[in-house]
């Protein structure tokens, strides 16, 4: 105590400072009691040093550990004593009294040695920080302080959370607390009736938190024994040889419990075979005989009974063990109770999981169908129009997706180069459509075989017209920021944003159209050059005008398809024919020559290709696959489609 | 057409005296065979690359297939878009064997050397490993359960196409599934199947296919340049024979009444034929010859795969047959050797350039846009194809009704009328 | 005289609108009857029903000596069956000659193996000869039938018909386009045909169905409005308020 007080006149004399610096204040005493770990300052050693400073109870230790976590803790060589101190200059400290922050003044840094906790340590300190935060009266401090006892949960959170949750006004807060407490109430609780019921109340949570919680308390080890043990922990019984549990691995279970004989594999027979090998014999038995399983086994047994080789279970053996022993699995991360409590609340989050899965399939099934509407809306209306087949409807749409390209090579502005495109690619793929109308189609009505080989011959030199000019590589169409991200509905349920405008433009085409074909001079002139061109000709429609302008409609309402399946799909000179079965495919399965059997054609391929996606996740050929073969066979059972025509519209 | 009308007289006279284009075309076929043989590295004076000779007898395998798809759409007038697939599927049949024989043959040699004789399952998962290896199996998937037996896989070169377009067919016609609506079912179909061969769990190797088709088992002694030739002999006299089969078929009744189905099914009905089977009997036997001249193929090109089975295959078959002049057995055959071989020639760099000052244009690269083109162009302006080239030098041109030659479809002239 | 067909109660609706209503006829084995009535009256959806182009939503068809039921069989088997149809516009196979015309309708098995194997016979020839002379087309015979003027054609299509042999003969508007002379001749191929079958016209032309001389079914809006003798039905009154007009 003498030493300290002379070396405290010494530093007072040399460094003037404003005010003494209260060496014996409570929480200087604790410092001082863990001095050598605190100054050591290694992850492993320095937990009993962070515990006492936060379970002391003193005011200050809250300061303390901010500090020390912020590295402007600093201690004085001689006396050993822990100040708080900010750099004045590269010399010059500017020091304040640890047990109430006063300043005490200034000093030269040789004197003292800074603290640097590592970032382990500093992690230590956050996490003893949190019962601090818990009651800050800053709300957002309260819930990253809610967000890191989640992160890294401990036993000790328990009980400050319970007595956070007493004092907290705030209710979003108040609740998110409730919440973080049973979750550790789960995990930590000495109760087990405590644990189920808080397990219980999470039934039906969506949270990722939940089942991550819940999942350790499930885990289980397989066993074998005699016979099933009556205990409850006994998670479920397997049979050998089944797809959970095969036979091989259940006797190796076995085999190393010690229960059973080892048996050997196919090819360590064989190696152990030709090490016996000699003179073109093994134990006797001629190697030109030893081509079937049966002479090996043979030929190991009398090396086993010769004592060459290690006796290991034969077949037959194998199965008369397996007979013996039953196999179960057993919880072992928590009491039966708790573990079961946690495997039905699983369940039932299981349940709700799979009826949000299936929301969100059909949010995706939604926006393919969307896709696929878009895609064929064109070709139906010049299909059920003109009774014109245009394999090059999905050239159009490669044309209206490259028009986007170029637009944003020039226009940089990723909003105004979709607004502007939209109506550009309309106008491009309109102008192909008429072009190719007058050109090719108008020849040859009436003659649709042929006109389908003629488009295609025209698809496949815009194809290849499309490859020269980009390349073959990919070009990205890239989608303004307010188009980036999903709409989140819970953790299961989401759709991008993309998605959902793709949605509503097509909803705005088939309002669009639907109006232009109810409401306006061209579609009535439309529908009647439809039912009756003859009888439309002679009341002084131009047919040749209606199919031109129809045709280059349908091309148009392509083009801008294009634009759309371009925001989320690659852009390619091949992205045309990817989309073209689909297209027709809706088409014929709507009922050709209706908008709304489109609509419907559209909403059954998209479901029916997302829901055999589903059912075969890992396999999206498949799934197109299946989904064109169930088309053949709705097509066998509704030949017109959907919406069907009948009797004399239906010859037309 | 002379072919098309029953000669007064009541006597029988032999198919080919009876229609001259089929002896022109028989004689061609063993002068060009002859011909290729005397030329070739393996037989002859060694004028023609063995690389050549394989190109002509594909090229012959694909004038088959083309005569197959001018038999059911240039005259029963189904727009089939999915007798390549049907050509693939012969040639994956027979790939199974000549890939599972020759794997078979090295595994053994190998196993042969080491210290025990080999078990079957050990051969058995020797093969398994060297042929699906490469999609990460190891097993052999039940398909491929009679890949050891050539009879058998010979024999699904004809069944497996054979009844893929018999179930196909006969839901299809039985549900009067006509025109441009059947051509975009058996587009579908063709999709979904090349779809399902491109998976990797589909047991044919997915996108790999299936490869080293030309080294025949057993026979790495024989020069590919004779076995080059052997194939090429196969595939003259398939070639031939298909074409006395297909011009025997369209001669007699039958051919009336399926050029009859082609113009008006359903007057072809209410004379009391069953169009439906007729239609199934067309569409089947064509898949059958379109799955003998694909097992052909193959062993030549020496490798398959899903590619070759795309709906885009079959649309070019119909290419080559709309351009030879569909309706007539021999344009088909024009078509196809003429069209691919041309392909050949441009696709393989062959062709000069054309330097127009601004902008190179390379065939390479633009030949595509010329066949579309040009294919549109002969829709519009030739549709009897290079065929018509026939009419003009024999001088039979058709009857010029009402001042319009609009080829087989008989709707537009229908609707002429009608307007008139 | 055997009643061949009878039709009892059919009745079929597109989209709502009954073409055919309750519908009964009936007629003998060899009898020639005339079917007239406005436009709509449901004269051809009649002729689809009993070929089998059209299924009936109600109703019964039965058909010759053991009453077969036409409602379940398909186009070809109740051609087969004997019931022949000439349509209103003439449909030939254009593309072929008049002689393979006559030569697929000719009554022979119709399996496509069988006509597959089919080689025709001397006699086959010789019934092809004569039926083109009765049809006036003899020099025709190696002509392209789409060559042939439109009533050219209209006959080849009633002699493909008479190359069936069949037991009921349904026809539309034969002398459609035809001049008088023409029309003249058509009669007469119709009466000597109705000899040894059932002949049913559809017929517009009042003065065409009077030179038939035959039993007459008007129809109107798909049901039978009167039935009997050319004068009877003309001076019924529901029937000239039908064809004059109200």
């Amino acid at each position: 105590m003498l030493n300290i007080l002379r070396l405290l006149t010494f530093a007072l004399a040399v460094a003037a400072p404003a005010s003494a610096q209260q060496a014996d204040a409570p929480i200087q005493k604790v410092l001082q009691e863990h001095g050598d770990i605190i100054s050591k300052s290694s992850r492993r050693t320095i937990g009993p040093a962070i515990d006492a400073l936060a379970d002391s109870g003193l005011p200050a230790a809250r300061e303390v550990l901010n500090r020390w976590q912020a590295k402007q803790m600093w201690r004085n060589e001689e006396t050993g004593l822990y100040v708080f101190a900010e750099e004045v200059d590269s010399d010059t400290l500017r020091i304040f009294d640890v047990a109430d922050g006063m300043e005490i003044g200034t000093a030269p840094d040789d004197d003292y040695d800074q603290l640097k906790p590592n970032s382990g340590i500093r992690g230590m300190i956050g996490a003893a920080l949190v019962r601090f935060q818990l009651t800050d009266p800053d709300p957002a401090m309260r819930l990253q302080a809610l967000e890191t006892i989640a992160r890294d949960a401990e036993a000790a959170h328990l009980q400050t959370l319970r007595g956070a949750i007493e004092t907290e006004q705030d209710k979003a807060i108040a609740a998110a607390m409730v919440r973080l407490e049973r979750l550790l109430t789960i995990q930590f609780a000495e109760d087990d009736a405590d644990r189920i019921k808080a397990i219980e109340s999470f039934a039906g949570d969506l949270g990722v938190d939940v089942r991550a919680t819940l999942n350790p308390l499930v885990r289980t080890r397989l066993e074998t024994a005699d016979a099933v043990p009556e205990t409850k922990d006994v998670a479920r019984v397997l049979s050998p040889a089944s797809d959970a549990l095969p036979r091989e691995d259940a006797y190796d279970l076995l085999v190393s419990a010690d229960l059973a004989k080892p048996r050997i594999s196919r090819e360590d027979k064989r190696a152990a075979l030709v090490a016996n090998l000699e003179n073109g014999a093994v134990a006797g038995v001629q190697v030109a005989t030893l081509d079937t399983e049966a002479a090996r086994d043979i030929a190991y047994a009398v090396l086993a009974q010769q004592g060459k080789v290690e006796p290991v279970a034969t077949e037959a053996e194998i199965d008369a063990t397996l007979d013996k022993f039953v196999f179960f699995e057993r919880y072992i991360a928590a009491p039966p109770a708790v573990a079961l409590a946690a495997a039905s609340a699983l369940k039932s989050i299981e349940n709700k999981v799979a009826v949000n899965q299936g929301l969100d399939l059909g949010l995706d099934a939604l926006s393919l169908a969307s896709i696929y509407f878009l895609a064929a809306i064109g070709l139906a209306i010049t299909f059920g129009v003109m009774r014109v087949i245009n394999m090059a409807h999905g050239e159009f749409i490669m044309m209206g997706a490259y028009t986007g390209y170029v637009v944003q090579q020039i226009v940089p502005d990723y909003t105004l180069s979709i607004i502007i495109a939209l109506p550009l690619a309309f106008a491009v793929t309109f102008g192909a459509g008429v072009a190719m109308e007058r050109l090719v189609i108008r020849w040859l009505y009436h003659r649709p075989l042929e006109t389908l080989l003629a488009t295609f011959g025209i698809s496949i030199a815009l194809q290849q017209i499309a490859k020269n000019i980009f390349g073959t590589q990919a070009r990205p169409l890239t989608s303004p920021d307010w188009l980036d991200g999903s709409l989140i509905i819970n953790d299961i349920v989401s759709i991008s944003y993309i998605r959902i405008a793709i949605f509503v433009l097509a909803l705005l085409f088939l309002g669009l159209i639907l109006l232009v074909m109810n409401r306006t001079r061209l579609g009535l002139e439309v529908r009647a050059v439809t039912q009756n061109p003859r009888m439309a000709a002679s009341m002084g429609i131009n047919p040749d005008r209606i199919n031109m302008l129809t045709f280059g409609f349908g091309s148009g309402i392509a083009g801008i398809a294009g634009v759309a399946i371009g925001l989320y799909a690659k852009v390619t000179s091949e992205m045309g024919s990817d989309y073209i079965v689909q297209s027709f495919m809706t088409v014929v399965v709507g009922g050709v020559g209706n908008i709304w059997g489109t609509l419907l054609g559209a909403t059954l391929v998209g479901t029916l290709q997302k829901g055999i996606e589903f059912l075969n996740p890992s396999n999206t050929l498949a799934a197109q696959t299946y989904m064109i073969l169930f088309i053949i066979l709705f097509i066998q059972f509704r030949p017109r489609g959907i919406i069907a025509l009948k009797g004399r519209a239906a010859e037309a | 057409m002379s072919e098309t009308s029953l000669t007064g007289s009541h006597t029988r006279t032999p198919l080919a005296l009876r229609f001259p284009s089929v002896l022109i075309f028989l004689a061609v076929l063993g002068l060009f065979t002859l011909g290729v043989t005397i030329l070739s590295e393996g037989f002859g004076i060694g004028v023609i690359s063995t690389s050549f000779v394989k190109t002509l007898g594909k090229t012959l395998c694909l004038c088959l297939v083309a005569l197959a798809m001018d038999l059911v759409w240039g005259y029963c007038g189904i727009l089939s878009l999915g007798h390549m697939a049907f050509f693939g599927l012969g040639g994956y049949a027979i790939g199974m064997w000549l890939m599972y024989e020759r794997t078979r043959l090295i595994v053994v040699d190998s196993l042969v050397a080491s210290e025990l004789p080999p078990t079957a399952q050990e051969i058995s998962d020797g093969i398994a490993t060297q042929i699906f290896g490469v999609v990460g199996a190891s097993e052999f998937p039940p398909v491929w359960a009679f890949a050891h037996s050539l009879p058998i896989q010979l024999a699904f070169v004809v069944l497996i196409p054979g009844l893929f377009a018999l179930i196909f067919g006969w839901l299809a016609f039985r549900s009067r599934v006509t025109g441009v609506y059947l051509s975009i079912l058996t587009q579908a179909m063709t999709l979904a199947l090349s779809l399902y061969l491109f998976q990797n769990d589909s047991g044919l190797r997915g996108n790999n296919g299936l490869s080293g088709l030309q080294n025949l088992p057993s026979l790495d002694a024989v020069p590919q340049a004779t076995v080059s030739l052997w194939f090429f002999w196969g595939s003259a006299f398939a070639l031939g024979a298909g074409y006395l089969l297909c011009a025997w078929i369209v001669s007699g009744k039958f051919g009336s009444v399926i050029r009859a189905i082609r113009d008006d099914e359903a007057r072809v009905r209410f004379l009391g034929y069953p169009v439906d089977a007729f239609k199934l009997f067309i569409f089947t036997l064509t898949a059958v010859i379109a799955g003998i001249a694909g097992a052909l193929y193959y062993p030549q090109a020496g490798i398959i795969n899903p590619t070759e089975i795309a709906p885009i295959a079959s649309i070019y078959l119909a290419v080559w047959v709309a351009i030879g002049g569909r309706g007539r057995l021999y344009g088909a055959v024009i078509g196809a050797a003429f069209v691919s071989l041309l392909s050949t020639w441009f696709t393989g760099g062959q062709a000069p350039d054309i330097n127009l000052g601004f902008y190179t244009i390379q065939w390479v690269n633009w030949w595509t846009v010329l066949l579309g083109l040009s294919f549109v162009a002969v829709t519009l302006f030739a549709p009897k194809g290079l065929g018509g080239l026939v009419d003009l030098i024999v001088d039979r041109t058709s009857p010029n009704r009402h001042g319009a030659d609009l080829g087989p479809d008989p709707g537009a002239l229908r609707e002429k009328e009608a307007e008139k | 005289m055997s009643t061949l067909l009878e039709v009892s109660g059919v009745s079929v609706s597109f989209d709502g609108f009954k073409a055919i209503n309750n519908l009964s006829f009936q007629i003998g084995t060899q009898e020639l009857r005339a079917v007239i009535g406005p436009n709509g009256a449901g004269k051809t959806t009649f002729m689809d029903i009993i070929t089998g182009k059209t299924r009936p939503d109600e109703g019964r068809i039965s058909y010759g000596e053991k009453g077969l039921s036409l409602l379940s069989m398909s186009e070809s088997r109740i051609a087969q069956a004997g019931i022949g149809r000439k349509f209103q516009r003439p449909t030939v196979f254009e593309d072929q000659s008049v002689a393979d015309n006559l030569m697929m309708a000719l009554r022979k098995a119709r399996g496509p193996l069988s006509v597959l194997m089919f080689r025709p016979t001397a006699a086959d020839h010789g019934r092809i000869a004569e039926l083109a002379g009765e049809i006036g087309l003899s020099r025709k015979l190696h002509s392209k039938s789409g060559e042939l003027s439109h009533g050219q054609k209209q006959w080849l299509e009633i002699g493909m018909l008479l190359a069936q042999e069949p037991r009921l003969l349904l026809v539309d508007e034969p002398a459609a386009g035809m001049t008088p002379a023409e029309r003249e001749h058509t009669t007469d191929i119709l009466r000597e045909a109705a000899r040894t079958r059932a002949v049913v016209v559809v017929e517009h032309d009042m003065e065409f169905v009077r030179r038939l001389g035959c039993k007459v079914t008007v129809l109107h809006e798909g049901s039978v409005l009167a039935e009997g003798s050319i004068d009877h039905v003309t001076q019924n009154e529901r029937v000239i308020d039908v064809y004059l007009g109200r």
